[in-house]
């Protein structure tokens, strides 16, 4: 029986091989949505305002989206206390810069407690229940949120408290588009962050072995990898790059409160499953396009008010559950034993 | 006189399930050795208990070490390649990755042995960045091969090689794993269904019946025997 | 003993201490029993839906508010009698539940949690957007409020009755229907039980639950329905409740409920230096000890215990 071709597949077998991966509706969509951007900005400086504050915003959500994403893979568990554990590794930097280092000493400091915290928190809490079920692994997280929230309001206290910005208060004014520096440094730090991660995992030893690791743990046990040092290290990462996103938002929410995390876990939650729970780019993706997403509706949309921000972003999120489940950048691919 | 690899009384169990109901068997340095068996005999138990991917009581000594209680990361630095049932390739990682994971116990450049890989399998040199996952099931065989030699181990085991493969296809790993072993002095135990094949390769050769080791000796020998030839050879 | 005897045996006694303990216990305590009883129903409707039909939902927490919203919305506006608000939360919650069931057909494991997650999350904020009806920040409070002693007579009641209809419907036909397709979609379908129907109604009887448990829970807060009591918390709070009691088990229910209800106010007298967030740390981390010790839940404890003393004799063979 011969195969009906369809139209656009027809199409596109005619296009030359590397127009023809992109000749597919999600990066289409993706392409059309940055045009519409880069347009909409030049027509209207307000539009560019917004669009660049929901691409740092968007950056921080989708940090913590990857940390999310990059436990899912290896072991197919949701960490509930992600944004907690950012939120405490944020207190800690609080608490460097009050003991006299400075801001940026402070964050890599920062970033070194947030990896030994990771891997103490699989190796101590997630190890000794990771093969029960993911039912358990699940409440332990959700214990740890909890655990993890109490510790930091008893130590710390639950009022507001104040950080040095890591970035000036400059504005730099480019054809009448005021771009503020907080906005671009939060960009370029998070952006770079998730860059580093991602080469780390691409060109070095440890990274092919913690994906190795993670896709098919029985078969890297067989050549040596140690399966469960590298979930602990995936885990170590993960916290670091919650503490980024923590460390990012807390400027750009202005102070620092125990619950700083808990609506950037919800958002990254969405944005994780905006790109395919599975995906590391499209976590990232996921994020920065929910974050000037958000934006702009906020900006154009007067029935989007503050309060409908997250239910919003949830409608999103079921919606692409339904009509998508594999996520933007997901593959659909079959489950395995 | 003692081998590379050594076996006395060794038990496995899944579960309830006794898999292993005391196996013996030696594999000498520099050798091929075939394990036979009908299905669920145990053989890939067998090597399971090798490596390590199986709990498992007896003794079992390799290069005069105790194997014991060591898991699979360990017997793979010790230089034992399992390729598993299945083949244990990465699909999801690309050819290169899936060479240098197979070096990943080593220290140092992988290059000079993938030069030595790739005159067994030119082929592979095309497809570095090709998916392994998209290989077709003898492409990823070769692959897994390929991965385990990579490792410059000891001792290669390899389970059912020849599954699902077309003949010409099994001839032709079964002629690579021969030129490892003439060339490279790779010390081969092999799991196999294809007795006929198995019993031309292997120097050795021992026949597992629910757990056991039944039968064992010199290929020539078992091909002559009555009761190999009635269950594995047919005639 | 077999185990059903046992369990039968374990429920008349905790009837009984139940039905006798209003006599035994201050108001604050009978407050306190009451909120138990509350928790005791949503467990038990979130363990019909995870335990048995195998589909997870972080969202319960939103069927809460619905079902409390409706009992303080119904008695603000109507008068209505309150146990009649309970009836109509019920019913309310059931269609909803329905409603909810079916788009999560298509989905299943961590997608259906983070689904139901979002309800958890979005529900609490309606009413901040719709704060003329609704009530904004500061809640609806309902016409009558009601006494300790009330409200834990209600809620073991209907926790009672609930704890029957539950043990009916999933000793019969439907049990087994929910079980076929917790184990094995495939083979479920295969035995000829409708998915789509038994997979609705798993989720419209456990939202109907959790309706009747949040109309109480509501009473509870004297009549005030608050969108922050409702946060996520709650909905994650009923989860651990589930995990803790042990998921596809009735009889560890009671367990769970006590755990939650209960675990955060004892623990609130715990000494931790000067603090009162030492409440959350001590709570936070007896779940995470809990779930490390009894990952099966206490239910799972139990069968493990029963099976040990069954395995007993049985080693006395050679
Ligand atoms: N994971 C497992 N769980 C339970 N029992 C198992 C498992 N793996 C193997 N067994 C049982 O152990 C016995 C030996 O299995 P094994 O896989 O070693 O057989 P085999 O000789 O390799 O068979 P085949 O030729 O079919 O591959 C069989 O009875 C099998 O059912
Ligand atoms: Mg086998």
């Amino acid at each position: 029986m011969a195969t009906v071709e369809t139209r656009p597949a027809r199409l596109r077998r005619d296009l030359p091989q590397w127009l023809r991966a992109l000749v597919r509706p999600v990066p289409l969509g993706l392409a059309a949505a940055c045009v519409f951007l880069v347009v909409g900005s030049l027509l209207s400086n307000d539009f560019a305002q917004q669009t660049v504050a929901g691409l740092a915003q968007g950056t921080i959500f989708g940090s913590l989206a990857l940390a999310l994403v990059l436990i899912y893979r290896a072991t197919e568990v949701i960490n509930f206390a992600q944004g907690e554990m950012a939120m405490a590794t944020t207190y800690v930097a609080y608490q460097l810069i009050s003991w006299g280092l400075s801001y940026w000493e402070a964050f890599f400091a920062t970033l070194v407690v947030a990896f030994v915290f990771g891997v103490v928190v699989q190796v101590v809490f997630i190890r000794p229940v990771q093969h029960t079920s993911v039912i358990a692994v699940v409440i332990v997280t959700v214990g740890l949120f909890i655990l993890i929230d109490g510790l930091v309001t008893w130590k710390w206290g639950a009022d507001l408290k104040f950080m040095p910005a890591p970035f000036g208060k400059t504005v730099y004014h480019v054809g009448g588009v005021a771009f503020a520096q907080q906005d671009l440094g939060t960009l370029l730090v998070s952006v770079l962050s998730v860059l580093l991660l991602w080469a780390l995992f691409r060109f070095t030893k440890l990274g092919l072995a913690m994906r190795a690791a993670a896709l098919r743990p029985a078969s890297a046990r067989l050549v040596g990898v140690r399966v469960d040092r590298m979930l602990a290290i995936g885990w170590g990462f993960a916290a670091v790059l919650g503490a980024v996103a923590g460390l990012m938002a807390e400027p750009a929410q202005y102070v620092l409160q125990p619950s700083l995390m808990q609506p950037i876990l919800l958002y990254a939650f969405a944005a994780a499953v905006l790109g395919g729970l599975e995906s590391p780019a499209g976590a990232v993706v996921g994020g920065i396009a929910l974050g000037v997403f958000l934006n702009l509706v906020g900006q154009y949309v007067g029935f989007v008010t503050s309060e409908l921000r997250l239910p919003f972003a949830f409608a999103v999120l079921l919606v692409v559950l339904l009509v998508k489940p594999a996520g933007l950048f997901g593959r659909a691919r079959v489950r395995r034993v | 006189m003692s081998g590379l690899l050594e076996l006395r009384d060794v038990e496995a169990h899944y579960g309830p399930v006794q898999a292993l109901r005391g196996v013996s068997l030696e594999v000498e340095e520099g050798t091929i050795v075939a394990v036979l068996g009908a299905n669920g005999a145990g053989k890939t138990t067998t090597l399971r208990a090798i490596s390590g991917t199986v709990r498992r009581t007896g003794e079992l000594r390799f290069a005069g070490q105790e194997l014991g209680r060591l898991g699979p990361e360990d017997t793979a630095r010790l230089g034992i390649a399992h390729v598993p049932e299945g083949r244990g390739t990465f699909a999801e990682l690309t050819v290169w990755e899936n060479l240098r994971l197979g070096a990943y116990t080593r220290r140092g450049s992988i290059r000079e042995d993938v030069q030595r890989v790739l005159a067994y399998f030119p082929w592979l040199d095309d497809r570095r960045h090709q998916e392994a996952g998209t290989l077709s099931g003898g492409e990823q065989q070769m692959l897994a091969l390929a991965r385990a030699f990579v490792a410059r181990p000891r001792l290669l085991l390899l389970d059912e090689p020849s599954l699902g493969l077309a003949p010409v296809l099994v001839t032709e790993i079964f002629r690579i794993i021969r030129e490892l072993n003439e060339r490279e002095g790779l010390t081969v135990l092999v799991v196999e269904q294809n007795a006929h094949i198995a019993l031309q390769l292997a120097a050795t050769a021992y026949v597992l019946e629910v757990g056991r080791v039944a039968l064992a000796g010199p290929s020539e020998e078992l091909r002559a025997h009555e009761s190999v030839r009635k269950s594995y050879l047919g005639y | 003993m077999k185990p059903s005897a046992v369990g039968l045996a374990t429920t008349v006694v905790a009837g009984a201490v139940l039905a006798l303990l209003p006599f035994a216990l201050s108001s604050y305590h009978q407050g306190l029993a009451a909120q138990v009883g509350v928790y005791f129903i949503a467990i038990l409707g979130l363990n019909i839906l995870t335990g048995y039909s195998g589909q997870i939902s972080i969202g319960h927490g939103a069927f809460m508010a619905i079902g409390g919203y409706t009992t303080a919305i119904m008695s603000r506006d109507h008068r209505t009698n309150l146990i009649l608000t309970m009836l109509m939360a019920l019913a309310i919650c059931f269609v909803l539940g329905l409603v909810v069931g079916l788009p999560a057909l298509r989905l299943s494991g961590v997608y259906l949690a983070l689904a139901t997650f979002a309800l958890a999350v979005s529900v609490p904020q309606l009413p901040l957007k719709f704060s003329t009806f609704l009530g904004g920040s500061n809640g609806v409070q309902s016409a009558e409020t009601v006494t300790h002693r009330w409200l834990y007579g209600a809620s073991w009641t209907a926790a009672a009755i609930l704890f029957v209809l539950a043990w009916l419907l999933l000793r019969g036909r439907t049990g087994r229907a929910f079980r076929a397709i917790r184990d094995s979609e495939i083979a479920a379908t295969s035995s000829g039980v409708r998915l789509p129907i038994y997979k609705t109604l798993a989720f419209g009887v456990s939202a109907a639950y959790a309706g009747v448990a949040g109309s109480l829970y509501v009473l509870g807060t004297n009549g005030f329905a608050q969108p922050n009591e409702f946060g996520v918390l709650l909905s994650l709070q009923i989860l651990v409740g589930a995990a803790v009691a042990g998921l596809g088990s009735l009889w560890g229910v009671l367990a769970g409920a006590a755990f939650v209800g209960l675990l955060p106010t004892i623990s609130k007298d715990v000494p931790l230096v000067g603090s009162a967030h030492g409440q959350d740390v001590v709570f936070g981390l007896i779940v995470v000890l809990v779930m490390l010790l009894l990952p099966q839940g206490f239910a799972g404890f139990l069968a493990r215990l029963a099976r040990l003393r069954a395995a007993r004799p049985a080693s006395d063979r050679p």
